[in-house]
C-alpha cells in the first residue's frame, strides 16, 4: 500500500525504532529564538553539554524586539533575553540573526525567505507556529523548551507517530476570500481540538493554486485547529519559490533535489486516519467574535447566540450581544502582521486596499513587516508610502502585537482587526479584544473604523 | 526533573474547556530566562478579576487540578507547565490536553492525566462539592482515588518510566551517539545547513 507524505518524511528521518518505544528522529533544521530557548542552553551548560550541529541550527530574534526605536527601545528583561541569546549563539557557534541584522525577521518568515525550509526536511522550533514551514513539504512543528534543549544536545527528538488527516479544499476561491479564510473556514469546520494528535495534509484544487505565501498562511494556523504540523506536497510552485535562495541546492545538487522532492507527494493509494473535504467555493471572508480561533463566522453574519459556557465566557469578554451584524463592530486598532499574514504578498494585498485612502481617526493602525527581507522589499515598491500616507504606521519587523511581548499591546477593552492567529483573552494585551481577519478585510477596517467586508468596501 | 510515583493532595477544579496557554501564564511572564518562580502569575488575568476558585482558601496547596477539554492548547510555552509546577501543582486532569502542553509536562515532570468526560464531571463535582477534598494520584498502579470516587487510566509506556524514574531524556538519547552517527553519515551533503 502506498505511503502518505507525512510516513515517507517520518520514516526518512527515523535514526533508532523500538517496538513499543517513540522513535528517535533526526532533526534536520532546528530555528531558535529568545523567548523559548534561554532555559534550554542553561540547562546544556549545567550538565557540561554542548550543541551537536550548530551549523543545523539558526537563530533570530522576534518574539520580544521593539519594532520602533531600535535596540535601545528594547524594555530592560528584553534586552536580557536577546543578550542571553547572543551571547549562547557566540559559544555555540549558532549563526544569529539579530536585531539590525539584513536577515532578522519572524522566525517562520525569515526560514523560507532564506531557503532553509525545504520539502522532506524535519524542521522544529520552540513556537507552536513552526506549522508553517509545512508548505514547503516539510514535516515541522513546535517544541517545548525541554525538547529545544533535547535537539540542541543530540540533533534528534523522540516522538510517537501522530496520525494523518487529509484536509481537501476543492474549487474557486471567491473574489475577496484568501487564503487567511481557507484557515479560518477549516478551523471553523474541524474545531480548535479536531486535529489533535494528527498532522494535516492540505490537498486539493484550492490548496495547489495558492501561492507559497497563502500557503504558509494555511499550514501556520494548523496548530489553531489542534494539529501540531500542517503540510503541502511540493510542487512547481515550491520549486520555484526555492530556486536561487541563499540556502537552496544549486547546480546538479538542485537538480538531485528537485528529484527527491518530487517523490514527496502522498502516494494514490495511501491510506489516511481521517478525511475532511471542504467546498472552496462556499467560504467567505470571516471574523473571529470569540477568544479561540474556532470562533468564526462569515462577515455577513451576525454575532451567533452562544451555545455553550465557554460562548458564554468569550461573548462577555468581547462584549459583544448576539444578533449584533459583524460588519457594524467598531474598532479601535488594526495590526497587520504576525508570521500567518506579513508576508510581501500580504502587503500587496492590503495596500491594494488601502492606496489613495486614509485611516479612520479613531483608528490607530500599524503595518509590522514579517523580517527585515520584507520591509525592504516593501520599500523598493513604495508599499511603505501607501501605508504612510493614509496613516498607518510603518514598523521594524518583529512578532509585535501578536502577542505584545514588546511595548506594542492593545489597552484594556480596546478592539483590533488583526491579521495574527490568536484571539485568545489578553493575548494582544490585557484586556484587549481581538477579531481575527485577513490582510485585505484588516486594511478595509482600518479606514471605515469598523468590521467590514471587503467586498462592499469602497473606502472614505 | 523529580520523579513522580504517587501524590495525594487537595483537588482544585477549574471548570473551562479550551484554556489556552496564555491564560495559564500571560506573555509578559515570558521574559525571564530562569525555569522557576511563574507560580505567582499563574492565571494571571483570571486571578486578577477576583473570586478566581483556585485563591479559595479550601484550595490553597492543592497538587491536583481537574479541568475541561484541550487543556494547554496554543503556544508552545513551556512556561505553562513550569508555573504550574511552581504553583504546587503535580497532576492535571483533564478530557484531553493540547498536544505540545501534553509532551512539555511530561517532560518538566508534571503528570497530564486523561479520563473520559463523565469521570471528569463527576471529579469536578466533587472537588466542587467538597471543597478540600483529597485525591491519590498513583503512577505506578495507574489509579486514581477520592474517597468513593475510583479511576483506572493509561499513561505513554515511555512517559511512565521517565517520570517514575526522574530520569533525563537526553542522557538517554546521548547514549545512542553512535545510531545519530550513523544516521548522520547517510545525510545528502545538499541539504541545508547554515555555513
Amino acid at each position: 500500500m502506498g505511503r502518505t507524505m507525512a510516513a515517507k518524511i517520518w520514516e526518512d528521518h527515523v535514526v533508532a525504532a523500538q517496538e513499543g518505544d517513540p522513535d528517535l528522529l533526526y532533526v534536520d533544521l532546528h530555528l531558535v529564538h529568545e523567548v523559548t530557548s534561554p532555559q534550554a542552553f542553561e540547562s546544556l551548560r549545567l550538565t557540561n553539554r554542548r550543541v551537536r550541529r550548530p551549523d543545523l541550527t539558526v537563530a533570530t530574534m522576534d518574539h520580544d524586539v521593539p519594532t520602533r526605536g531600535g535596540r535601545a527601545a528594547a524594555d530592560e528583561v528584553a534586552e536580557r533575553q536577546m543578550s542571553a541569546l547572543e551571547e549562547n549563539c557566540r559559544r555555540e557557534g549558532i549563526a544569529l540573526f539579530g536585531m539590525g541584522s539584513s536577515r532578522q525577521g519572524i522566525v517562520h518568515v525569515i526560514g523560507p525567505e532564506l531557503g532553509l525550509s525545504q520539502p522532506g526536511l524535519l524542521i522544529v522550533c520552540g513556537d507552536s507556529h513552526t506549522s508553517t514551514h509545512g508548505a514547503f513539504g516539510a514535516l515541522a512543528f513546535g517544541i517545548g523548551t525541554s525538547e529545544v534543549e533535547h535537539v540542541l544536545a543530540t540533533q534528534c527528538l523522540r516522538q510517537r507517530r501522530p496520525k494523518v488527516m487529509a484536509v481537501t479544499v476543492e474549487g474557486a476561491l471567491p473574489l475577496g476570500v484568501t487564503a487567511k479564510d481557507v484557515a479560518l473556514g477549516i478551523i471553523g469546520r474541524i474545531g480548535v481540538e479536531g486535529g489533535r494528535g494528527h498532522v494535516i495534509e492540505y490537498r486539493g484544487s484550492t490548496i495547489r493554486g495558492l501561492s507559497m505565501e497563502g500557503r504558509m498562511t494555511v499550514c501556520n494556523m494548523t496548530i489553531e485547529g489542534g494539529a501540531r504540523a500542517g503540510m503541502i506536497a511540493p510542487d512547481e510552485t515550491t520549486f520555484t519559490y526555492l530556486k536561487g535562495r541563499e540556502h537552496a541546492p544549486r547546480a546538479a545538487q538542485w537538480e538531485e533535489a528537485v528529484s527527491r522532492w518530487s517523490a514527496l507527494p502522498t502516494d494514490a493509494d495511501a491510506q489516511f486516519d481521517r478525511e475532511v473535504s471542504i467546498d472552496a467555493t462556499q467560504l467567505e471572508p470571516y471574523v473571529t467574535w470569540g477568544t479561540n480561533p474556532g470562533q468564526s463566522v462569515p462577515v455577513t453574519s451576525r454575532v451567533p447566540a452562544p451555545v455553550t459556557e465557554t460562548d458564554e465566557r468569550a461573548l462577555r469578554y468581547m462584549a459583544l450581544e448576539p444578533g449584533t451584524a459583524i460588519a457594524s463592530i467598531p474598532i479601535d486598532r488594526v495590526f497587520i502582521g504576525s508570521c500567518t499574514n506579513a508576508r510581501l504578498e500580504d502587503l500587496r494585498i492590503a495596500a491594494s486596499v488601502v492606496r489613495g485612502h486614509t485611516v479612520h481617526p479613531k483608528v490607530r493602525a500599524m503595518v509590522v513587516p514579517g523580517s527585515a527581507s520584507v520591509k525592504r522589499q516593501a520599500e523598493a515598491e513604495g508599499l511603505d508610502a501607501v501605508f504612510r500616507d493614509a496613516g498607518f504606521e510603518w514598523r521594524d519587523a518583529g512578532c509585535s502585537m501578536c502577542l505584545g511581548m514588546n511595548p506594542d499591546i492593545l489597552g484594556p477593552g480596546e478592539r483590533c482587526a488583526s491579521t495574527s492567529n490568536r484571539n485568545f483573552e489578553g493575548r494582544q494585551g490585557s484586556g484587549g479584544r481581538t477579531h481575527l481577519v485577513s490582510p485585505p478585510m484588516a486594511a478595509a477596517a482600518a479606514i471605515v473604523g469598523h468590521l467590514v467586508d471587503v467586498r462592499e468596501f469602497s473606502g472614505n | 526533573m523529580d520523579a513522580f510515583t504517587r501524590v495525594t493532595g487537595i483537588v482544585a477544579p477549574l471548570d473551562r474547556a479550551d484554556v489556552d496557554t496564555d491564560q495559564i501564564i500571560p506573555k509578559q511572564f515570558l521574559k525571564r530566562i530562569e525555569r522557576s518562580g511563574y507560580g505567582p502569575f499563574l492565571f494571571y488575568d483570571w486571578r486578577r478579576q477576583g473570586n478566581f476558585i483556585l485563591d479559595r482558601a479550601e484550595y490553597r496547596g492543592a497538587q491536583v487540578l481537574v479541568t475541561g477539554a484541550n487543556f494547554g492548547c496554543g503556544s508552545s510555552r513551556e512556561h505553562a507547565a513550569w508555573s504550574l509546577l511552581d504553583a504546587g501543582f503535580r497532576v492535571v486532569i483533564a478530557p484531553s490536553f493540547g498536544d505540545i502542553f501534553k509532551s512539555n509536562s511530561f517532560r518538566s515532570g508534571l503528570l497530564p492525566l486523561e479520563l473520559p468526560e463523565p469521570e471528569i464531571r463527576e471529579l469536578i463535582r466533587l472537588a466542587t462539592e467538597e471543597p478540600g477534598m483529597e485525591v491519590t494520584v498513583d503512577l505506578v498502579a495507574q489509579r486514581v482515588a477520592a474517597g468513593g470516587f475510583e479511576a483506572t487510566f493509561t499513561v505513554d509506556p515511555f512517559n511512565r518510566e521517565c517520570l517514575l524514574n526522574g530520569w533525563d531524556e537526553v542522557a538517554i538519547t546521548l547514549r545512542q551517539d553512535a545510531d545519530i552517527a550513523r544516521y548522520e553519515a547517510t545525510r545528502p551533503g545538499w541539504l541545508p545547513s547554515s555555513r
